[in-house]
């Protein structure tokens, strides 16, 4: 690794390496306090209308909730798969898959559009034409609408993370294994992975074995 | 090692782990349409915990980092669990 990639005030990459993965573990864990206030919130309205939940859970699309969760796994897969590229460097393959990574984050936004408008179509934000009578099953969208719109804006901050990498590391593959950015930006797009793995069952899976 | 070696070095854990993955949200999505009453939610959020546990495991090597960053790392689930336990004592107990 050269020293052309290490900033102040640091006095070795190894070091430089360490305070950015700890800095942005540090900022992780400040985005899962965030979504879990939101999970709070749904935990308690869940427990006071049990019925209306239900009723709502099963408003949601499944095929493309389930769909777009296989392709934030795979995009993780493939960021995963081009930081050890980069270290190993083989630097060609980690672009080629950061490439793929930023592809799949693309589809999930565009599937999550076409989710959002068959959703309007169904009157499915709350409001004066909700179609669902049950107490509770507004609270539900209501959740529904905040937390994938906040997972999505999530979403587009990694997409531009990862075109920055893509831009950057165009013509000096190096650079993604040696200014640490690489690292950042995929610890971040898992995470917004995770958020998705738990926010699947609690807006997609409810209320699909009752009638 | 040769080239093609190291590359099928570099994938063969991460695809495992996504192998895994899938599984685990197929598991998740078949079980979903099980009548297992008060047991949905529950089982539903111990395979999401599981995929989330492989994900920070595997793809961002906690399993393989230092002890600053797994702490660092802990320190989210910890404090969720206490937020949780806190807020249980009061909404679920009244």
């Amino acid at each position: 690794m050269s020293d052309a990639f290490l900033r102040k005030p640091f006095e070795s990459l190894e070091r430089q390496h360490m305070a950015v993965s700890f800095g942005m573990w540090v900022f992780l864990v400040s985005e899962i306090l965030l979504f879990a206030g939101l999970f709070a919130g749904y935990s308690i309205y869940r427990g006071l209308y049990p019925h209306g939940f239900l009723a709502a859970g099963r408003e949601t699309d499944i095929v493309y909730g389930t769909v777009n969760t296989a392709i934030l796994m795979t995009s993780s897969l493939t960021i995963a798969v081009a930081g050890r590229a980069a270290r190993a460097d083989f630097g060609r393959m980690a672009w080629r898959l950061l490439v793929v990574t930023f592809v799949l984050g693309l589809s999930f936004l565009i599937l999550k559009g076409f989710e959002y408008r068959e959703d309007i179509g169904k009157h499915l934000l709350p409001g004066p034409d909700f179609p669902l009578a049950q107490p509770g099953a507004q609270i539900f969208f209501s959740y529904y609408w905040i937390m994938t719109g906040v997972h999505a804006v999530h979403v587009t901050c990694g997409l531009i993370a990862l075109l920055r990498l893509i831009a950057i590391s165009r013509k000096n593959f190096a650079w993604l294994s040696g200014s640490a950015s690489e690292d950042a930006t995929a610890l971040y797009w898992h995470l917004v992975d995770i958020i998705w793995i738990v926010l699947y069952p609690l807006l997609y899976l409810v209320g699909r074995s009752h009638g | 090692m040769d080239e093609r070696a190291r590359k099928r070095e570099i994938w063969f854990r991460p695809v495992l782990v996504w192998v895994a993955l899938c599984a685990l949200l197929a598991t998740t999505c078949t079980l979903s349409y099980v009548p297992l009453g008060g047991f949905s939610l529950p089982v539903a959020l111990c395979i999401a915990a599981l995929k989330g546990a492989l994900v920070g495991a595997i793809f961002m090597r906690l399993f393989e980092n230092n002890a600053l960053n797994r702490l660092a790392a802990a320190a989210g689930p910890i404090w969720v669990f206490v937020m949780f336990l806190l807020m249980g004592a009061d909404y679920f107990t009244r």
